[in-house]
């Protein structure tokens, strides 16, 4: 599935904010995600991400500001964002109780595959994710590493025009890690644009463009080459650090 | 219409690999089934009778035979020393005390009177009204009897100073239930209580939980509609809930003995209306509870409210007005009220109409309530 053909980006955010009673969890973000780009979100712990994906996906009503995804309004078009966008969740949240073909199948399914496709992505999924041995087995019982990239194939099962992907990586080993990372690139080349947080530093290195949220704000955004020399550090964990704790 | 089949068939799979739930939904009720409707009764059988002779006649003799042979009593010891009788009461030994006075033959033929006094152990109150009601009819029938064979005279009564034997009499029937078998009245009621908390508590867990472990979440960002996630969650545990029902109605027609005098087929029509309403409110308490703990102390509140106010152990009548109105919100009054109905009184369609029709309303609006309530995106 692909974006309407326009020149309106991806993702398109301005004064985007989002209060729970008296704390305020974002304070008015703005930025433009591009078409196929590999956008980095990231932030320490509470910095107000999952906040602010979850506005984009349609699971939180803003407080107020703007922002389209996909070309379409978040407060009054989300049935049609759900429809172009797929999710990973930072809780793993495929079905335990299934197995690794019944999920690929039910969220084929739910995207409205037809059947001979649900198959074939199927078979093709679980050959590229090794997943040949336990296609059968209840996915609660198959390993974290595994876990994660079912998640990530299921999530773009659909070819979603935008993927958002909540801290995919977060306890998964390093090979893992490099692996999954290869699959974003796989997904991004086939045009997919990819939103993704994450707070592993390194992994920042791998995206077009990176924004840095601290405190609800986003106190920094560019390419990462861009951040590192404009905060004279050696790598975006310095760059992060820096705005993280102005203080240090 | 394709998404909700890919829904079901998940739902499906989940139920039929959850082994607990399985077990909470067809094997646990059967067994509260079984146990209740053997505890949840108010007939008293075999009341332990200590008797007090103090005539030691032929005619007193008769009495206290009359009334153990009855099955009503078990005799629980006598002799001629009332301390003795207290003695045994005190001690739980003995519910009640006959106590028949000396000169009780003499003062019957003599004067065509006689008290006999009934001690009770009033701790239950329920209790001892029964088996006081159960042993003045035996009394009061013996003395018929004495009077009859002895035309002219009229026979002891109970109580002192002992009014004449009954001009009038009494002869009481009991329509419907003339055995006054209290299983007949009380399994359909049972019944609809287990399906009912089982519907609604299974309703609110499941999806409580599926919000607690985040694939709700997921689904939610999914092109799903609300309408298909709430039929693809209601169906199955609707069509189990009714299988469940099913077999409730198989065990109270076969082990107890519960007469189907109506058709079976319309209490199973009206129990898959019911469900929608018993459902409806499991799937309210979802939307309101964040985790299936708050879900199942929402359930256990209201589950109180069901079994208290729905006229299955007490009668409404007997409520203060207030309660009564409670009673009339509360659906499973209805539902019990049509069971026995139908099993009972043979009711047919017409008869249970209005109170069908009240279901059918209050099924709509808890839905509409509860759908409206649930939304894919929290404010």
């Amino acid at each position: 599935m692909t974006l309407p053909p326009n020149d309106e980006p991806a993702i398109r955010v301005r004064d985007l904010a989002r209060r729970f009673g008296g704390f305020i969890a974002v304070r008015g973000i703005s930025f433009e995600v591009a078409r196929g780009e590999v956008f980095g979100f990231l932030g320490a712990n509470g910095a107000g991400k999952t906040t602010a994906i979850k506005m984009l996906t349609g699971l939180l009503l803003p407080t107020s500001g703007e922002a389209r995804v996909a070309g379409y309004d978040v407060y009054r078009e989300t049935e049609s964002i759900r429809r172009h966008i797929g999710y990973m969740s930072q809780r793993f949240s495929l079905y335990e109780d299934l197995t690794v073909r019944e999920n690929i199948e039910l969220y084929g399914g739910i995207y409205g595959l037809s059947d001979e496709r649900i198959a074939k992505r199927s078979t093709e999924l679980i050959a590229r994710l090794g997943l040949h041995d336990v296609r059968d087995t209840l996915v609660g019982s198959i390993p974290l590493g595994w876990k994660q990239k079912l998640a990530f194939s299921v999530a773009v099962i659909h070819d979603p025009a935008i993927v958002f992907l909540d801290e995919p990586t977060s306890g998964v080993d390093p090979i893992t890690r490099r692996q999954f990372w290869e699959m974003i690139y796989t997904a991004a080349s086939k045009g997919t644009t990819v939103f993704v947080t994450t707070h592993y530093m390194d992994e920042a290195e791998y995206c077009d463009r990176v924004s840095i949220m601290v405190e609800g704000t986003i106190a920094a955004l560019g390419t990462p080459n861009d951040l590192k020399s404009r905060y004279g550090a050696a790598t975006i964990e310095d760059v992060f650090v820096r705005l993280a704790r102005p203080a240090a | 219409m394709r998404t909700l089949r890919f829904l079901l068939r998940k739902e499906y799979r989940q139920i039929a690999r959850d082994r607990m739930m399985l077990a909470q939904i067809l094997v646990l009720p059967v067994i509260q089934l079984l146990l209740l409707a053997n505890a949840a009764t108010f007939e008293v059988t075999r009341a332990r009778l200590y008797a007090v002779d103090l005539d030691h006649t032929v005619t007193s003799r008769a009495l206290i035979d009359r009334l153990v042979s009855s099955g009503r009593f078990a005799r629980a010891g006598s002799s001629g020393s009332m301390a003795l009788a207290d003695a045994a009461m005190l001690d739980r030994r003995a519910d009640v005390i006959a106590r028949i006075p000396r000169d009780f033959e003499r003062d019957l033929l003599r004067v065509d009177a006689a008290p006999v006094q009934l001690i009770l152990d009033a701790k239950d109150g329920a209790a001892a009204a029964v088996t006081r009601s159960y042993a003045s009819t035996i009394i009061t029938g013996y003395a018929a009897e004495l009077g009859a064979a002895r035309p002219g005279r009229q026979a002891f009564a109970l109580g002192a100073p002992a009014p004449a034997a009954p001009r009038v009499e009494v002869r009481s029937r009991a329509w419907y239930n003339p055995g006054l078998d209290y299983q007949d009245y009380m399994v359909p009621g049972i019944l609809v209580e287990l399906i009912t908390i089982a519907g609604t508590l299974l309703t609110a867990v499941n999806i409580t939980r599926e919000k607690e472990i985040g694939t709700l979440d997921q689904l939610n960002v999914t092109p799903v509609t609300r309408a298909q996630f709430i039929a693809g969650k209601l169906i199955p545990l609707w069509s189990i809930a009714l299988v469940e029902f099913g077999v409730g109605l198989a065990v109270a027609a076969v082990v107890f003995h519960v007469p189907m005098r109506g058709s079976v087929a319309l209490v199973v029509g009206v129990a898959a209306i019911y469900l929608v309403a018993a459902l409806g409110i499991g799937l309210w308490v979802s939307t309101i509870a964040g985790t299936q703990q708050q879900a199942m102390f929402i359930t256990f509140f209201l589950m109180l409210i069901y079994l208290l106010m729905s006229g299955l152990f007490t009668p409404l009548r007997s409520m203060p007005d207030w309660a009564q109105w409670i009673a009339h919100l509360n659906p499973v009054m209805y539902f019990v009220r049509i069971m026995r109905d139908v099993l009972m009184k043979g009711a047919g369609p017409s008869d249970i109409a209005p109170d069908v029709g009240i279901l059918a309303l209050y099924g709509a609006l808890v839905f509409t309530l509860a759908v409206r309530q649930y939304a894919k995106r929290s404010a």
